[in-house]
């Protein structure tokens, strides 16, 4: 599609609906229903970052200073689930909603007034989960894997919150029931599967795993209603049923929902370190297989969680030999995207420095989940602060970083604003100094053998926790400064005009349409031409 | 935009339900939830004012949506936008009736037989549940929910197989005939099946009637009650809704709707009913025979 066809195109078909209730209410735009989702994803960010201070306020000192046990545990669990629920995932569909059109040459999304529900149901949802803070026995407060009996013995909350799952899981389904069907059926003529940029290609698989395993979640929940409020037995002894049976159902979700957190991200780095590298994603369909195998696997390793609740034997050994099975095809990514870089012409633009820090500190995660894969030693780290450091170093310098990542590499193309380059760096060494003076010590804490979700600590453990809590506060504050920047590129404020290919290596379909991207792009149905792929598989 | 021209794919402008369902959807769940903490109310009437808004967006939506597609705005395109999604819901919904398959599955074969004493349930067994056998059926070793006795399957449970078989094989032969364009054929049968869904709904209720009151099986009646009553309970449900879809495309028929050559609305519900069909068989063999 020549530039001067979507000139003409913007200035026809660019009319936004006008006022606030029809632009954002009623919205059946793929762009604006990705910005809602962001700007949720970003509100939640702050809530559940919000609740993180506090847990590290809390545990600056030994023994009890600003909350209380049963307050402190309501914490750690809220601020998991809004995290997860309210934050990451929301902030890849809407990564989902804005890029995935524009990259296959799709009109909008191919269910758009569903895709305005998907998103219309998250903040009804979270508005009910966080009003539970407010009830008699205030919030969840068993941890976000909802484990019984203990979930079972709080208060009111538990009817709320698992309204408030089923809600997010309708959501999620119905997000990724629009994803399927976008990419299979509304690529542009001449975009082939193999020709797919990857984070189309991640977000494919990403969408059968949501598909697979949120009513798994939704039936898991329902029986912890049941179970609570209508006396069934289904997680009790006395009536035939087991607790460990709600594990077993909760990490068949569980264990793919952790991927469904991270296949997007590498979706996301397989697009920047290409661009900065000049070079092509390094063994492109090589990355296809790794992620479906990843994909794939995910069904199958679910009890890695629970090596300690007391299994057979053989189960023990099939779940270790399966789970570390996983490390071949993240090793082929791995390795992948280090040879992408490789021999590269590289710059260090922000995108970039973040994809470099992703694929070291993103090793390191993986590393640590290698060991705890192994039966007999992750008795000793199981539910110690080993499988925090573990799990943040995935989710935070995995996850978020891929969604700080993605905002710095696309938002010249959603506002037409270039960010400003030096704040940006400095937001960047800001986080990725505190984030490792975050976490890193909490791997020393959880193999000496301090327990996680505790509100106090024997002293042995004081000056790493004190390091942990510095280094949190830190990356909050930073945070801070990071909607800084985003609001001040939105505005233009102190920015450079971007232009339509922003990143001089760039390649795709998203840096051949004008910056900021018009309200309408790709109407025509017009082919793809292969020279502005990224890749062209000659598979 | 031009609501005729069949060549572009169809973006509608604006939606106006959604936000409709999601207050329906909060009213529903914020109602079920005060009434289910609550000791003292009798009627969850929060609840139902969020059922009757999420008819109301129901209703709503799905006029917007046959209206434009008898005016021929979808082209074959979107047809297949919405094939996908059906398909891929009717997925989900394959997912969440596994989740308690799978329930059922673990308890029968695991924790059931762990808990009268075989594999490394031998100390369980001994020390907390001395003299509990473990076999299927069961309430569990407290005895929870008191004796009971079990539904006969070849009683009401094979005349609702023989009638859900009978139902998929009269909306088949509706389809066939909707394919040949003999309208009046098409309403009778599918009059038919609704016919029999309703039947098996009635048969069921029959059911549950008999398991409360002369059976003495209850939702309560331990683990045997719980998978029972939830597998069978979340099936009714689905029949109800696949009842009523196929209602709303009888009335559609005799309104003039469908073409032989497309007719995505009709497809979808026969796939849904079909899926009911086979979860039934499911039930039949593995919660009722078995």
């Amino acid at each position: 599609m020549s530039h001067a066809a979507v000139a003409t195109h913007d200035h026809d078909h660019d009319h936004k609906p006008k006022g606030f209730v029809k632009r954002w209410l009623m919205t059946t735009n793929h762009k604006d229903i990705g910005t809602l989702y962001l700007i949720f994803a970003l509100t939640m960010f702050i809530f559940g970052g919000a609740l993180a201070m506090i847990i590290r306020l809390e545990l600056f000192q030994p023994g009890l200073q600003f909350v209380q046990p049963d307050f402190f545990n309501q914490l750690t669990t809220m601020h998991a689930l809004i995290m997860v629920f309210g934050a990451v995932m929301p902030a890849f569909v809407g990564f989902a909603n804005w890029m995935i059109p524009i990259m296959i040459g799709a009109p909008d999304m191919a269910l758009p007034r569903m895709n305005n529900w998907s998103f219309w149901i998250l903040p009804f949802a979270f508005t009910m989960l966080a009003s539970t803070f407010f009830m008699d026995g205030g919030a969840p407060a068993a941890g976000w894997t909802l484990y019984p009996p203990l979930v079972l013995q709080g208060g009111q909350n538990l009817a709320y919150a698992v309204f408030a799952i089923h809600m997010l899981g309708i959501s999620s389904i119905m997000g990724a029931i629009n994803v399927i069907a976008t990419i299979m059926n509304m690529r542009a003529p001449n975009m082939g599967y193999l020709k797919m940029p990857l984070f189309v290609w991640t977000w494919l698989i990403t969408a059968f795993l949501l598909i697979a395993v949120m009513p798994v979640f939704a039936g898991a929940v329902t029986m912890l209603l049941t179970d609570h409020y209508f006396g069934t037995s289904f997680f009790n002894a006395a009536g035939g049923g087991d607790p460990v049976l709600f594990q077993h159902i909760f990490w068949f979700f569980g264990h793919p929902e952790v991927y469904i957190m991270i296949l997007p991200s590498f979706g996301i780095f397989s697009e920047i370190i290409p661009t900065f590298a000049r070079k092509p994603l390094f063994g492109y369909v090589s990355m296809v297989y790794a992620s479906a195998a990843i994909a794939f696997l995910s069904f199958i390793v679910w009890a890695h969680h629970m090596f300690s609740v007391g299994m057979p034997f053989g189960g023990e050994l099939y779940f270790m030999y399966a789970t570390m099975l996983i490390s071949i095809p993240t090793g082929v990514k791995v390795f992948n995207w280090v040879s992408t870089m490789w021999k590269g012409a590289m710059t260090f633009e922000t995108p970039m420095l973040w994809a470099i820090a992703f694929v070291i500190l993103f090793t390191i995660g993986g590393f640590s989940g290698l060991m705890m894969a192994i039966a007999p030693v992750d008795f000793q780290y199981h539910d110690t602060y080993f499988i925090v450091a573990h799990f943040h170093y995935v989710l935070v310098s995995g996850s978020v970083f891929a969604i700080i990542a993605g905002v710095y590499y696309w938002i010249p193309k959603w506002t037409g604003n270039m960010y400003s380059e030096r704040l940006g760096k400095i937001h960047f060494w800001w986080s990725a100094i505190s984030i490792n003076v975050l976490f890193f010590p909490q791997h020393f804490l959880g193999l000496a053998g301090m327990p996680r979700r505790i509100p106090d600590y024997s002293t042995q453990f004081a000056e790493f926790n004190m390091w942990s809590s510095i280094g949190g506060f830190a990356f909050g504050l930073a945070q801070i400064f990071f909607i800084i920047i985003v609001i001040r590129t939105i505005k233009g404020k102190g920015t450079t005009k971007a232009t339509d290919r922003v990143w001089e290596g760039a390649k795709g379909l998203e840096w051949f349409i004008p910056s900021p991207a018009p309200h309408h792009t790709f109407q025509d149905g017009e082919a793809v031409k292969d020279e502005q792929l990224a890749h062209v598989s000659t598979h | 935009m031009s609501n005729t021209s069949n060549d572009q794919y169809y973006v509608p402008h604006l939606a106006r339900w959604p936000i409709v369902g999601s207050i329906g959807m909060t009213l529903t769940a914020v109602g079920a939830a005060t009434f289910m903490n609550s000791e003292t109310a009798t009627t969850p009437v929060l609840m139902y004012l969020g059922f009757a808004v999420i008819i109301f967006m129901v209703f709503g939506w799905f006029a917007e949506v046959i209206k434009e597609s008898e005016n021929n705005v979808y082209n074959a395109q979107v047809d297949t936008s919405f094939r996908m999604g059906m398909v891929w819901f009717i997925f989900s919904e394959v997912m969440f009736f596994a989740c308690f398959f799978g329930a059922l599955w673990y308890v029968r074969n695991m924790s059931v037989p762990w808990l009268g004493g075989e594999g490394t349930g031998l100390f369980t067994n001994s020390e907390l549940w001395a003299g509990y056998e473990g076999v299927w059926p069961t309430n569990g070793p407290g005895d929870i929910g008191g004796k009971f006795e079990l539904i006969d399957p070849y009683h009401l449970p094979l005349v609702n197989t023989i009638l859900l078989m009978a139902s998929s094989i009269t909306l088949t032969i509706a389809h066939h005939a909707l394919v040949d364009g003999a309208r009046k054929k098409v309403i009778g049968w599918l009059i038919a099946t609704v016919v029999l869904g309703a039947a098996f709904l009635f048969f069921q209720v029959e059911e549950y009637i008999e398991a409360y009151q002369h059976l003495d099986l209850t939702l309560r009646s331990g683990i045997y009650g719980s998978t029972f009553f939830m597998l069978t309970g979340f099936h009714g449900m689905h029949v109800t809704l696949g009842a009523i879809m196929l209602t709303v495309i009888t009335i559609r028929m005799i309104r003039g709707h469908f073409k032989p050559e497309s007719h995505f609305g009709f497809e979808a519900v026969a796939w849904y009913w079909h899926f009911v069909d086979v979860v039934w068989l499911g039930l039949f063999i593995f919660v009722y025979i078995i």
